[in-house]
């Protein structure tokens, strides 16, 4: 585009918000000798995702971030928790976090799923959200445990910590066992004396068998199947097979509740018992710290060979990680999915909550695989779906939400 | 230094939705900035103007309200994203106390970093609270509000209370144990 003098002049001395942003950080952490994956590194990355896949994030550690979704890394074993700006500078200048000790919830997650391909990681956090609600784990810390804990992939089990923080919890945490042990070796930053540590976590880190926890919660595995959200918080979700919830039926006597079911009906444009599978979509968001992990590519990728995306959906899949990106790509996932018309894209945050432009615009519907269904989180007037990679990657297909089950 | 809080009084501002999430208290597209200060203007901004920037029938909105220092709001308020300007934005449009059946705690913890006093009170007294017209008093040091010729208590952590009370510096707090720390982190090398 042709540009004037001043033009020029302006284009080449402005900073927008986010490069100041980005060079505060950079400046800071050279100061400070602090190390930064930066937009150059190979390890580039959502911060949630590189700090299991470097080896950063080990059993028994505390590991805070200034993010809530940094209960991802309970994952390990790790009491990991999200701080505000103030506390993080407390960190960084004093070593210690002042906290009062939070209780414990157990979740008991028993049983075995009856179909691993459908039914998902996200689907059990979602199943429990939806019954302990947004603030049942305020003050707590979560222990997710049971067979069917046992049986996820360390993957998996970041996505079922992740939304920990959505059911209000300080953090989430599983035991470290073999699959967390396997899957930390040999990677970039673990100690020298890996092994050494590993026969000290298998002897210390796990509950005792006479342990209390305060507070209990139970579901069956083999219960779940796929969820969709339907309102404006993570716990406005239901069974794929059902319908948009009456309001009143929803909120059980709970008046503020029937006002917020209302309220979400209204943001969200539905209707009282319309099927969820009734509901056709405008976009599909495939990534997050919840949901952007190789396995979960490779779960999105697994039903669209010889399928394209529905014409009416523009659908993004964008990698938790450079590192997560060059291994869907020696894969040939990012072929899969654009042979499909999904649009492969750079590693990062992206359309989770819409800071850069990847927004949905006003109105437009979107299955989403991140975590918050919150007004106007993927932009202001955007409708937000919360589902599995798995789920999502039909719903593109099929222009509206289907049961994957029947696919799988 | 941090601001204190001993007493506020003001007429209460009633926000009378469960579970707001800090998307809804600050929207993201403020975030990109690397001060603490000037949030005020986006407080619930996504509720306060629509996408014209007019502004649209909100509480907020409401002049009946403006010189209000207390906001009074439904369970879990605070939920969601861990961003302090949240808390940032509520002490820069005005409000030093927050009351609420419940709160969510990374949002609860921030309050305390910049002299925002956070109140749990049960529900029914919270409905009660939402009604009222009248000047609402809170005097923190002996944990007591009163308004409409009634007056309760409330709890709070004590050494919370002391730094909102003498505005003390947490850093420099802890930083009193230095020798401690420096011991711990030997002993965990």
């Amino acid at each position: 585009m042709a540009k004037t003098l001043f033009e020029k002049i302006w284009d080449a001395h402005k900073v927008d918000e986010i490069d100041g942003q980005i060079k505060t950080l950079e400046k800071n952490c050279q100061d400070f000798g602090i190390p930064l994956f930066g937009l150059d590194s190979p390890y580039q990355g959502i911060v949630h995702v590189i700090g299991p896949e470097l080896g950063i994030t080990l059993p028994g550690t505390t590991i805070v971030c200034g993010d809530s979704h940094t209960s991802t890394h309970g994952a390990f074993g790790a009491f990991a928790l999200g701080i505000g700006t103030s506390d993080v500078e407390h960190v960084l200048a004093t070593q210690c976090l002042v906290l009062d000790k939070p209780k414990t919830y157990e979740i008991r997650v028993d049983g075995k799923r009856k179909n691993n391909h459908a039914i998902t990681a996200k689907d059990i956090i979602l199943s429990i959200i939806k019954k302990i609600g947004t603030a049942g784990g305020t003050g707590t810390v979560l222990e997710y445990r049971g067979q069917a804990i046992s049986d996820l992939s360390l993957d998996e089990r970041m996505t079922i910590c992740n939304m920990s923080i959505e059911g209000g919890a300080r953090a989430g945490l599983i035991a470290p066992d073999q699959k967390t042990f396997d899957y930390l070796k040999g990677r970039k930053y673990v100690p020298k004396n890996y092994d050494d540590l590993v026969t000290q976590w298998k002897d210390t880190l796990k509950t005792d068998d006479n342990a209390k926890f305060d507070k209990s919660f139970a579901i069956d595995a083999s219960q779940i199947i796929p969820q969709v959200s339907w309102g404006t918080n993570p716990a406005m979700t239901a069974d794929v097979t059902e319908s948009v919830p009456d309001p009143a039926e929803f909120a059980k006597g709970d008046s503020s509740q029937e006002i917020a079911a209302k309220n979400a009906l209204d943001y969200m444009d539905l209707q009282s018992g319309t099927p969820l599978t009734d509901i056709k979509i405008d976009r599909v968001f495939i990534g997050s710290c919840t949901n952007a992990r190789l396995q979960d590519l490779v779960e999105a990728a697994s039903i669209i060979r010889g399928r394209k995306a529905s014409p009416n959906v523009k659908v993004m899949v964008v990698p938790g990680s450079q590192q997560v990106k060059a291994q869907a790509e020696q894969m040939g996932l990012d072929k899969i999915f654009k042979d499909a018309n999904f649009e492969w894209r750079e590693s990062g945050c992206s359309m989770c909550l819409g800071m850069n432009p990847d927004i949905l615009s006003r109105g437009e519907r979107c299955a989403s695989t991140s975590n918050r269904n919150f007004e106007g989180r993927q932009g202001a007037g955007g409708r937000t779906h919360l589902v599995s990679p798995i789920m999502a990657s039909a719903a593109a297909i099929a222009g509206h939400f289907v049961d994957v089950r029947e696919w799988v | 230094m941090m601001e204190k809080i001993s007493k506020v009084s003001s007429i209460v501002t009633p926000l009378d939705r469960p579970n707001i999430d800090t998307d809804q208290i600050v929207p993201k597209q403020f975030l990109k900035l690397v001060q603490r200060t000037g949030f005020g203007a986006f407080l619930f901004h996504d509720w306060r103007f629509d996408q014209n920037n007019q502004k649209k029938e909100f509480v907020l909105n409401d002049p009946k309200y403006s010189g209000s220092h207390i906001l009074v709001s439904g369970d879990n308020f605070g939920c969601g994203s861990s961003r302090e300007h949240a808390a940032w934005a509520i002490k820069d449009f005005g409000f030093d106390v927050v009351i609420a059946p419940s709160f969510a705690d990374i949002f609860y913890n921030n309050c305390f970093k910049n002299g925002i006093l956070p109140i749990s009170l049960p529900k029914d007294i919270v409905s009660d609270l939402m009604k009222t017209v009248s000047t609402v008093s809170v005097d923190l040091a002996s944990q007591t509000i009163s308004y409409d010729s009634k007056s309760m208590k409330f709890d709070i952590d004590e050494s919370r209370k002391k730094t909102l009370l003498e505005g003390l510096d947490d850093i420099a707090i802890t930083l009193q144990h230095e020798a401690t720390i420096t011991a711990f982190e030997k002993s965990h090398a």
